[in-house]
Formats: C-alpha cells, sequence, structure tokens
C-alpha cells in the first residue's frame, strides 16, 4: 500500500475556457480503494474522465508507477490496465456474456474464434467473483447487478490493475449493494486498485479506505476514512452546515384525489389497489423490478392495461395515453432521466416547455414568453448552467433533473409522480428536491415517490406502499414505517392480510 | 484576404458548424468568380438559381424528414409520377389559366398523397423509413413508366409552360417560390409546435413520446411534407420543360435532396438542423455543378466533385461534434 500505482500532478482542465478542474494532484496508491466524493458538478466525473482517456487534460501530468504517461483515449488508458465502468454500459444486449467479456479481446485459434476457451475462461471469472452468473445467459435478460457484473469481469480480462467506477451502487437495490460490496474486496484481494465516486456517505465510509473530496473543481481534502464522519464528509463537500437533509413532513388532507382499483397488467401487475390524499406522500418501496414503475407508466397511460380504473377526486376517467394523464393535471418523472425525461440537445427553455408548449404557440412560438417562463425556474429551482440556452447534455445530473422537474410543473401538476427523483444526484441538490416536495404538499399538490433508497422513501413519505413481483405486499403508515418492516415485506418475508 | 482569414477565425470561434455551410458558399464564390469570368455574369446566376430550385425545393421537405430522424429516397421516382400525372390532367382540362391552375393543385395533393403513403407504410406499418422509400421509389418509378407507356409526356396547355419559365423582377417564378417556401418552412421548423416536435422526435422520441408528443403523427407528417414538396418542384420542372420524360425525369433527385440536406448542416442522425442551411447547400451544389461546366471538366468526373463535397460537409461537421 506504499507504492503509488498512479501520480496525478497539477490536473488542470477547462472548456471552452471555463476552468473546471484546479490543480489537482493525488496519489492513487495499489490495492486501495479510493472514494471521490464532491456535489454535482464538483469535477469528479471530469477528473475521472481524464484518467481513462475519455477527455483530455488542459495541464498536468499523470505517471504510472514512476513513469509518466500520455493518455491521449481510451485504448491508451486500456493498455495502461485502466478501465472506467461507466454508469450507463456499454455491453452490446444481443450477444451473450461470455462474448461481452472478450468483446474486442477475443481469443483466437488463428483465424477463427477460440470460443470454448473463452467460455471456460469467462466462468472461471464469474466463479472467481462468486456470482451464478452463466456465460452463456444472454446479456439482455440480465439485471442491471448483473450486468455490472458482467462489466467488471470485462476489466478483469483486460488485466485491468485501476478500476474505476462512476457511481456504481446507485442502480443497484440494497440487496445488490451487499453483494457488490464483497465483490471490491476480493477486487482488492487481488491487488486491483478501486477508484469509487459515489453520492451516499454511508457507503464511501464502509467501502473506502481512503477519501479524496472534490468542490467547484478543487481537491479540498484527502483523508484517511477512519479519520473523518459522515457529518464532516457533507460539510467538506458542501463548503457549509447541512442542515436537516428531511423537511418535517405535512400533514395529509382527508380528500381522496387519486383511487386506483384491480389495476392489472399480465404477467406484470397482480390487482393493484391505493388511493393517494391531497397533500400527502406516498412512498413505493420494492426491490428494482418489483412493479413500481410498472404501476406509474400503467396510471400515466405509458402502458396498456389489462383491467383496472382510475378515479380522480372520486371521478372515473379514462387514461388511453399520457396525453390524458396531462390533462387530468398528472405528471411522472421517470427515473430515465435522460433516456426518457430530457432532450440532450435542446436547451433549458425548450426542455421546460415541451409539454406545456400549447400554452406558448398562439400559431407561433412566443420566444419570449418561453424564456421568460424558463428564467422563473431557473431561479425557482436555482438552476445552474453556463447560459439559458446551455444544451441540457452540459448540465450536470441535479442540474438536469432540476429542469426536468420544471418541465412537468410547468402543466401544473395536482399528482405528481417521482421515480427514483434523486439518482445520482449529490446531497446538496437531494435536499433541495425533498424540500420542494415538502412546499408542494403544502400547497395541496400529492405526491407519489418511488425510491430504491430506503432512507429516502422513510424520509419524505407519511404512507409507503411495498411491492413485490407486481403485488402489492404491505402498506405502513406512522411508526410502522422503517427499513427492517420494509425489507420483510419487499424480500416477501411477510404479506399484509 | 488577411481580414477574410480573420473573419473566419473569429467565425469558427462563434460556432464553426452552425456557419460552416455559409463560410464554404462564400469562398465557393470568391473562388468561382475568380476562375471564370462568365460566373458573376447575370445570366449565370440566373441559371444556377432556377436549376437549384427543383431538387433544393425538394431538399426543404427533406430537411423534416431528415430532422425527424428518417430518410425519403422516393422523391426522386415521386417528381416524374406528379409530372407525369399532372400533363395528363392538364391535357385532359384543356386549355386556358383555368386548366393550369387546376394541374397546379393537382399536383401539390397528388405530391401529398404519395408523401402521406409514405407516411402511412413507416408509421402504421413500422417499416424503416430507408426501406419503405426504397420500395416506393421503385414502385413509383414503374408506374410513371406503365401510365406513360414510357413514352415522353408533352403538354398540350399554351399557358402551362409560362409558370415554370416566367419571371418576376428578372428572376424566374421558381426561385421565388423556392425562395418563398424556405420562409415558410424555416418559420415552421423554428417557430411553430409541430417544428419543435420535428426536433424532439428526431432527437429522441422516447423523451417526445413520454413528454406527450404524438410521435407517429409528427414523424407521418414529414414525409407529408416531403411529398408537398415534390408536389411543388413536379409542376414546377414540368412547366419548364413543358413536359416529362417518365424515364429519367427526377431521376437522381433524392440523392441531391439528402446531399443539400447535409451539406447545410442537418445531422442525418436526427434531431438538429436549419432550412436555411438546406438552401445554402442546394446552392453550393448547384455552384459546383455550374463550376465544372464553365470550366469544361469532363461530365464524368462531376459525380465524383459532387462526391467529395459531401464527403467533407460530413467530416467537418463530425469534428464540431467532438
Amino acid at each position: 500500500m506504499n507504492t503509488p500505482v498512479m501520480q496525478v500532478h497539477s490536473i488542470v482542465k477547462e472548456f471552452s475556457g471555463v476552468r473546471v478542474l484546479h490543480d489537482i494532484t493525488l496519489d492513487i496508491f495499489t490495492g486501495e480503494v479510493l472514494g471521490i466524493l464532491g456535489e454535482n458538478g464538483a469535477g469528479k466525473s471530469t477528473l475521472l474522465k481524464i484518467i481513462s482517456g475519455i477527455y483530455t487534460k488542459t495541464q498536468g501530468s499523470i505517471k504510472i508507477d514512476g513513469k509518466e504517461v500520455d493518455i491521449q483515449s481510451t485504448s491508451d488508458a486500456k493498455e495502461l490496465g485502466i478501465a472506467m465502468i461507466p454508469q450507463e454500459f456499454n455491453l452490446i444486449n444481443s450477444l451473450n456474456v461470455y462474448e461481452n467479456i472478450f468483446l474486442g479481446n477475443e481469443l483466437k485459434k488463428t483465424f477463427l474464434l477460440n470460443k470454448s476457451a473463452m467460455r471456460a475462461r469467462a466462468n472461471e471469472l464469474l466463479k472467481e467473483l462468486e456470482t451464478n452468473l452463466s456465460p452463456d445467459a444472454l446479456v439482455e435478460n440480465l439485471s442491471v447487478a448483473e450486468k455490472q457484473m458482467v462489466e467488471i469481469a470485462k476489466a478483469l480480462v483486460n488485466d485491468s490493475r485501476i478500476l474505476i467506477m462512476d457511481e456504481p451502487t446507485t442502480v443497484l437495490t440494497d440487496y445488490e449493494v451487499d453483494v457488490f460490496f464483497s465483490l471490491v474486496a476480493k477486487l482488492k484481494e487481488r491487488g486491483v486498485t478501486i477508484v469509487f465516486i459515489s453520492h451516499k456517505l454511508k457507503e464511501v465510509k464502509q467501502l473506502c479506505d481512503r477519501l479524496a473530496i472534490l468542490r467547484d473543481g478543487h481537491l479540498v481534502s484527502v483523508d484517511d476514512v477512519t479519520e473523518i464522519n459522515e457529518e464532516d464528509m457533507a460539510r467538506k463537500m458542501v463548503g457549509r452546515e447541512l442542515n436537516q437533509i428531511y423537511p418535517a413532513l405535512t400533514a395529509p388532507g382527508n380528500d381522496t384525489v387519486l383511487k386506483v382499483s384491480n389495476l392489472t397488467i399480465k404477467g406484470v401487475l397482480h390487482d393493484i389497489n391505493f388511493e393517494l390524499k391531497k397533500g400527502e406522500v406516498l412512498g413505493f418501496a420494492g426491490l428494482i423490478g418489483a412493479g413500481r414503475t410498472e404501476t406509474a407508466e400503467a396510471v400515466m397511460g405509458l402502458r396498456k392495461k389489462d383491467s383496472g380504473e382510475i378515479a380522480i377526486n372520486g371521478q372515473h376517467v379514462e387514461i388511453n395515453s399520457i396525453a390524458d394523464a396531462v390533462v387530468w393535471n398528472l405528471a411522472y418523472l421517470s427515473e430515465d432521466r435522460q433516456g426518457k425525461g430530457l432532450i440532450m440537445n435542446f436547451d433549458i427553455p425548450k426542455n421546460i416547455t415541451l409539454i406545456s408548449l400549447a400554452a406558448y404557440a398562439k400559431g407561433l412560438i412566443n420566444g419570449k414568453k418561453e424564456e421568460a417562463a424558463a428564467r422563473e425556474y431557473v431561479d425557482r429551482f436555482d438552476i445552474k448552467a453556463a447560459s439559458l440556452h446551455s444544451h441540457l447534455a452540459n448540465l450536470s445530473g441535479g442540474n438536469q433533473q432540476k429542469v426536468y422537474l420544471s418541465k412537468w410543473m410547468d402543466t401544473q401538476p395536482n399528482i405528481l409522480i417521482l421515480d427514483e427523483p434523486t439518482r445520482g444526484i449529490d446531497v446538496n441538490t437531494k435536499k433541495e428536491i425533498y424540500h420542494f416536495i415538502r412546499s408542494l404538499t403544502e400547497q395541496g399538490v400529492s405526491i407519489i415517490v418511488i425510491s430504491s433508497e430506503l432512507e429516502e422513501i422513510m424520509g419524505v413519505s407519511n404512507r409507503v406502499i411495498v411491492m413485490r413481483s407486481g403485488r402489492i405486499m404491505g402498506e405502513l403508515t406512522g411508526e410502522a414505517i422503517n427499513e427492517q418492516e420494509i425489507m420483510f415485506y419487499a424480500a416477501g418475508l411477510k404479506k399484509m392480510a | 484576404m488577411l481580414q477574410l482569414s480573420l473573419l473566419i477565425t473569429r467565425m469558427q470561434r462563434i460556432n464553426i458548424t452552425t456557419y460552416a455551410p455559409l463560410i464554404a458558399l462564400i469562398l465557393l464564390i470568391l473562388f468561382s468568380s475568380i476562375v471564370s469570368e462568365h460566373f458573376l455574369m447575370q445570366r449565370n446566376i440566373t441559371n444556377v438559381l432556377r436549376q437549384v430550385s427543383y431538387t433544393g425545393i425538394i431538399a426543404l421537405g427533406m430537411t423534416f424528414v431528415i430532422i425527424a430522424g428518417g430518410i425519403d429516397l422516393s422523391v426522386g421516382s415521386m417528381v416524374a409520377l406528379v409530372g407525369v400525372l399532372t400533363i395528363m390532367i392538364i391535357n385532359g382540362v384543356g386549355d386556358g389559366w383555368w386548366a393550369v391552375a387546376m394541374a397546379m393543385s393537382c399536383a401539390v395533393v397528388l405530391g401529398a398523397t404519395f408523401g402521406a403513403i409514405n407516411g402511412l407504410i413507416i408509421t402504421r406499418g413500422k417499416v424503416a423509413s430507408f426501406i419503405a422509400t426504397l420500395a416506393t421509389m421503385s414502385i413509383f418509378r414503374s408506374m410513371t413508366l406503365y401510365i406513360s407507356d414510357a413514352g415522353e409526356m408533352v403538354s398540350d396547355n399554351q399557358q402551362f409552360s409560362e409558370v415554370g419559365g416566367g419571371y418576376f423582377w428578372g428572376i424566374p417564378f421558381p426561385v421565388w417560390i423556392f425562395l418563398l417556401l424556405a420562409i415558410v418552412f424555416h418559420i415552421l421548423l423554428k417557430h411553430s409546435a409541430f417544428g419543435r416536435h420535428v426536433c424532439a422526435v428526431g432527437s429522441n422520441s422516447k423523451v417526445a413520446s413520454y413528454s406527450a408528443i404524438k410521435v407517429r403523427w409528427v414523424y407521418f407528417l414529414t414525409f407529408l411534407i416531403a411529398g408537398v414538396s415534390v408536389g411543388i418542384a413536379a409542376v414546377l420542372l414540368a412547366s419548364r420543360l413543358n413536359s416529362v420524360s417518365p424515364g429519367d425525369a427526377g431521376l437522381f433527385y433524392e440523392l441531391d435532396a439528402i446531399a443539400a440536406v447535409v451539406i447545410g448542416g442537418t445531422a442525418l442522425s436526427g434531431g438538429k438542423g436549419t432550412i436555411w442551411g438546406t438552401v445554402i447547400g442546394a446552392i453550393i451544389l448547384g455552384i459546383i455543378n455550374n463550376m465544372l461546366n464553365l470550366t469544361g471538366v469532363s461530365p464524368y468526373l462531376q459525380g465524383m466533385v459532387k462526391g467529395l463535397v459531401i464527403l467533407i460537409a460530413v467530416l467537418v461537421q463530425f469534428k464540431g461534434d467532438r
């Protein structure tokens, strides 16, 4: 642990003249797990993208094993034994596990692929990683956690010594995170160095040996994990005291604003029944694949229902498309912000008004009105962007999420469904979103929060519904909302009568 | 020259990809006027613009299709089919301006209908636009040949040729229509909800559908627009020549139209593009053709030059994207 495998010296990165990384100097030691913490936009991803060859640095040098190296591309990084496991996996769905593991690195017998050798080696690797994943399974059919496993195996086949992971646990359920932890321990034993970005302080504390904290493109501190507690981490990230992250709950009203009865989609959802009160926050907990997103999409008219009724304010309504849902003042923020939520090459105003465009267009779009509205949201949500006309792709995840919220708020919803509203978002923005949820409930808006983070569900919900395999397993209120109860229902150990 | 290069570097700093087509056009005009003394003569310029306007009008419609993420390969054959049918209609109706007006509106309606057929196959039948329009390209051409018995169709109407051959303020009618349509389409693309939706669908159709946009309807309409622009181009072309030759009318127009759109900076992957870029793209293609003729370059080499220009345009775009 005494020899640095990688020395990053005075790294500076500028994007079109704007400095996003200032003079970062950092040693990374062999076989350690180094956590990199920071708010969105602090420069974590930029730093790691430089190390892994996705971006090129503006100034500075990188040494590996004491020798200066020039990393210009991801293939340079690969040669040097550096592998990045991105948040969005680079796997080919139509190929199976071993084909993906050896992609670009195929074993050959003269001209032909040596499939049996690849399969055997893949099997060996997967065994070492203690998964029961078959080398012949089609990647398409794998869960997110399994796909991640394939990515890691792929990196190991390349003899990577430094694994860079960008928020590897945000896509995992709590159970899968445990599996991931033991995997990291195994990788460490093999002498692999892991650089790890996360927003989850508790997790970082458990997993890492050392922590580097970035703020506004500066390296604030590097500490041994034993010498820093979660409060200090948060303080260093934000640069100020972080008060209570979850605001106190407001009491919901008595009127039922949404009633879903007997909602069924064959093979996906089974007889879903629930009610939502005015001004209430209803949490939907469960493992990934429990049917929570599917329930939301069915309510929004994004999925065809086989049966089931929806009543809004006691009135039966037909919602067969998302346009119908918008008419009934329903709003839905998908968990897949980039894939289903926002148009990355549109600017902020165009994204915000995409659903509510009719309100800005009497024949032609009133560009001034559109911009004025966007500016209001930028102020209201404190959206940080170089300019109002920055493309969404250039905004950090937290700011993208705020634009996504603005987009739906512009439809003036009475019922708001938030699917993983804080996934991949820094602590500070999370807090802002929780406070925003509260201020909405005060205004009488009813909110459904779907989340795989138990702490979040417990922190924001008046009431919690737990789903498993397309069924509602239980409903918790008040004191009964605790981690253990939720997990019992989610894991199928307990079921409401 | 120094000032020009200064101007160029300044523009590069603004955004090279946005202004690349315009810079290319200016350079091309400067170059052409130096190389050939005939280039800047009014008659030559008028000629270039007229030649450009037919494929240019089609390229305007094609811009919508490509921004929405599709492609329309059938436009060339559609020009021939609409042209032949228009001549049949005008000959059926008889003489006089009334017949001309009738034939012209029919041409637009026919173009819209064929465009709608493409759109229906693509959105209802869920066939990839490349394949669907590859099929209709063949179908339209074959229908044209069958209807006309592969013989040249000549108009008997005395007034018809005045439309495509006419001038207004010294500028040919087709050029006026090209520019007018460009303005209308520009407004439609940049300032209407529909145009916004076209860009959204082409950028990310999933996000568009999750934003309550009728994705299939929008996509359908882009093919309808392409059809309408083909209808307009076809009637102008038929009237200019006072005839339509079913075998080669509109031949390779789809390639010229796509080339104009791409040279104009519209991404073939969809999601972004401009109408004025397409106008410039069409004019660039026209000037290149014209210069090759004026300087006496072998006609066999003209395709190569066109191909190189398309490649350069795409390479510049690609570089700018990174």
